[in-house]
């Protein structure tokens, strides 16, 4: 186990330090993505960018940028280009958001894309299974900002039901909370349900072929016993990893366009907003925050792989 | 025969529907198995011994199966039977064991704990605590050392035999009338293959179960079958004793099959002798006799579909499927047995 540990985190480490030289360098040839005329605005006289370009360094070599950048960075010290805002705080703001859009959006697409797994599989060729295979398709293809749009029309504007977007921290409302919630957990989750049920569809349909199964419809068990035990159980064990690594994505602000579309203020907005104004050590961080959980919920999905799947050895 | 017999199949018929078409797996099988009995069904991959088995607990039952005539079991039918009342059977009154010891165990579980759910499927007054006891009992009678411990093991974690062990142990569970064995040592290296034929021959003397065996391999049958019913392209073509079968086949598929034994009393140089071409497709199996086309004493008459019934005067239960008078099979099969059945060129060395 201790192994096991030393050796992700060194893999962390060094997945960490690639992505972050890649983004760097990738606002380095960006096309007009010079920092300093941004920072100097549309008015500034190539005087005062030459200025801005001096103070801010930008006018040193790029590795130097880039380690100064890292040090901002690991010293709490990294400051927004265009907001002049620390990033970490920024950051800080809006992980509750983000976190509470992954937990919750998180627990319904796996429940339900392993309830509609389970449904399709069980009825498969069946009218049920072939409705259902095409509301998971119309819901893969349906992107978050269609149906976010949607329900904000429908459900907020018209229906008054859910509010017109924004966060209300759990501590300040818990029913607040949950209504601003509802709709971007069930948008967010349309997509992964899609995905979910087809993979898990398929996986049970595989594992009705094993032999295992075939000895415990021998051993007299009833179909349920038979799905829930030994079908299921198995099937699960992909599944799992595919969400840990989603949840991950999410968690560390990969749910761009349903934070925007909701205006959640979460870590996923923000990282949008500094997008658009190509502001690279906030982009810097938000790719690296999510590269990290990426990592750490791998590490997880491994180590519950082992427990799911005794065969299966941690020492690699 | 006075005593009822455990198990009888009568005219056991079994087709899937395919997208090829109708596939007649199983062609009015009959056999039956006594208590304390080894009843060995040989033949070819696809002969439809093992669909004939798995179709006893309803094993092979799906959409596209269709199924007729009768297996009585302790006075029910099971083909007819309702999947409710088959669940109570399986595992209990009959039990299975399966050919791949490698896969039929649950990779997830340990072996107590799949032991442990056997024995409650069928009895569930019986705590967790006093199954797993049960579990190492069971364990321990089919010769797995140190079953205490071996409790807690993963399927991976036991050798082929092992697990195959663990299967018989398993099937043991409750005390089951009627073992039925589906190619158990196939899988298996034949030094295993010997024990694991022993523990079965134990098991049998023990408790007084019928076994039916299911197997291609000759050797297995000689060592352990009190009877044997042989198999082919879906039909029974031959039953008889043991003795009968090895001693006074009378179905040309079966002496082709005791003559591709290899045995060590031949001469290496010799070629083993194989019987000329393919089993047919059971999707437009010939008509007739489903032998005929392999068969080198085929003549007119096996056009029609001979009966299973006795021939010979003396062996009222010898079944066999065969036009050829009874004078005419033993001059053929001795002059079959001097210059080797093969006409063939295939070689097994």
């Amino acid at each position: 186990m201790a192994r096991f540990a030393i050796r992700r985190f060194i893999a962390a480490a060094a997945v960490l330090f690639v992505i972050s030289v890649l983004t760097f360098l990738i606002f380095q040839v960006i096309p007009n993505g010079d920092p300093a005329a941004r920072i100097g605005g549309q008015h500034a006289n190539a005087q005062t960018i030459a200025q801005i370009r001096k103070t801010w360094g930008f006018d040193q070599p790029v590795y130097v940028q880039y380690l100064r950048t890292m040090k901002q960075i690991f010293t709490g010290q990294v400051v927004s280009y265009s907001q002049g805002v620390n990033v970490l705080d920024s950051i800080r703001q809006g992980l509750p958001a983000t976190i509470s859009l992954a937990v919750g959006a998180g627990i319904i697409w796996l429940s339900l894309g392993v309830l509609f797994g389970v449904i399709t599989a069980i009825n498969a060729g069946k009218f049920t299974d072939k409705s259902l295979t095409v509301l998971a398709f119309v819901g893969v293809s349906c992107p978050p900002f269609f149906l976010g749009a949607l329900a904000i029309y429908y459900l907020g504007y018209k229906a008054g039901i859910i509010p017109l977007g924004g966060y209300v921290s759990f501590t300040t409302s818990p029913w607040q909370w949950f209504t601003h919630l509802i709709a971007p957990w069930l948008v967010l989750s349309v997509l992964f349900i899609g995905i979910y049920s087809r993979v898990l569809r398929s996986t049970i349909l595989d594992t009705e072929n094993e032999d295992y199964v075939r000895t415990a419809r021998a051993k007299g068990l009833s179909e349920r016993q038979v799905m829930r035990r030994h079908i299921l159980r198995n099937s699960l064990i992909p599944i799992i990893s595919l969400w840990g690594l989603d949840f991950a994505q999410v968690i560390g602000g990969g749910a761009i366009l349903t934070e925007t579309v909701f205006n959640l203020h979460g870590v996923g907005q923000f990282a949008a907003y500094s997008i658009q104004a190509l502001d690279v050590p906030p982009v810097l961080v938000v790719t690296m925050l999510t590269a990290f959980f990426v990592v750490l919920f791998g590490a997880i999905v491994d180590i519950f792989y082992a427990v799911l799947d005794p065969r299966i050895r941690l020492s690699v | 025969m006075a005593e009822q017999p455990l198990l009888q199949v009568e005219d056991l018929r079994v087709s899937f529907n395919t997208e090829e078409g109708l596939v007649q797996a199983v062609d009015r099988a009959s056999f039956s198995v006594r208590r304390g009995e080894v009843l060995a069904i040989v033949g070819e991959s696809g002969s439809g011994k093992s669909v004939s088995v798995m179709t006893l607990i309803g094993l092979t039952r799906g959409p596209n199966a269709r199924f007729e005539g009768r297996a009585i079991f302790e006075g029910r039918d099971l083909v007819s039977a309702s999947e409710g009342e088959l669940r109570k059977v399986r595992g209990a009154g009959i039990a299975m064991v399966f050919q791949d010891p490698m896969s039929s165990l649950d990779p997830v579980y340990r072996i107590g704990d799949q032991i442990v759910e056997q024995i409650r499927a069928h009895e569930s007054g019986v705590s967790k605590a006093q199954a797993l006891d049960r579990a190492v009992e069971l364990m321990e009678r089919v010769g797995i050392p140190r079953a205490r411990e071996r409790i807690r093991s993963y399927p991976h974690e036991f050798s082929g035999g092992m697990r195959q062990r663990v299967m018989i142990a398993m099937a043991l569970s409750n005390a089951p009338k009627l073992l039925i064995a589906d190619e158990p040592t196939t899988a298996l290296d034949v030094t295993i293959q010997a024990q694991i034929l022993d523990e079965l021959r134990q098991l049998r003397d023990q408790t007084g179960a019928g076994i039916i065996l299911v197997t291609h391999d000759l050797g297995v049958v000689a060592d352990i079958a009190d009877r044997i019913v042989v198999m082919y392209a879906g039909r029974v073509v031959e039953q008889g004793t043991l003795d009968e079968i090895f001693y006074d086949p009378q179905h040309p598929y079966t002496w082709g099959l005791l003559g591709s034994i290899t045995r060590i009393d031949r001469d290496r140089s010799e070629r083993l002798p194989a019987i000329p071409g393919l089993p047919p497709s059971l999707l437009a199996p010939p008509q007739g006799c489903h032998f005929r086309p392999r068969c080198p004493h085929a003549f007119e008459r096996c056009t029609q579909v001979p009966e299973l019934i006795s021939r010979l005067a003396d062996a009222p239960d010898h079944l066999d499927r065969c036009w050829l008078s009874v004078e005419e099979k033993r001059t053929l099969r001795q002059v079959g047995d001097q210059i080797g059945l093969a006409t063939g060129e295939t070689v097994i060395s």
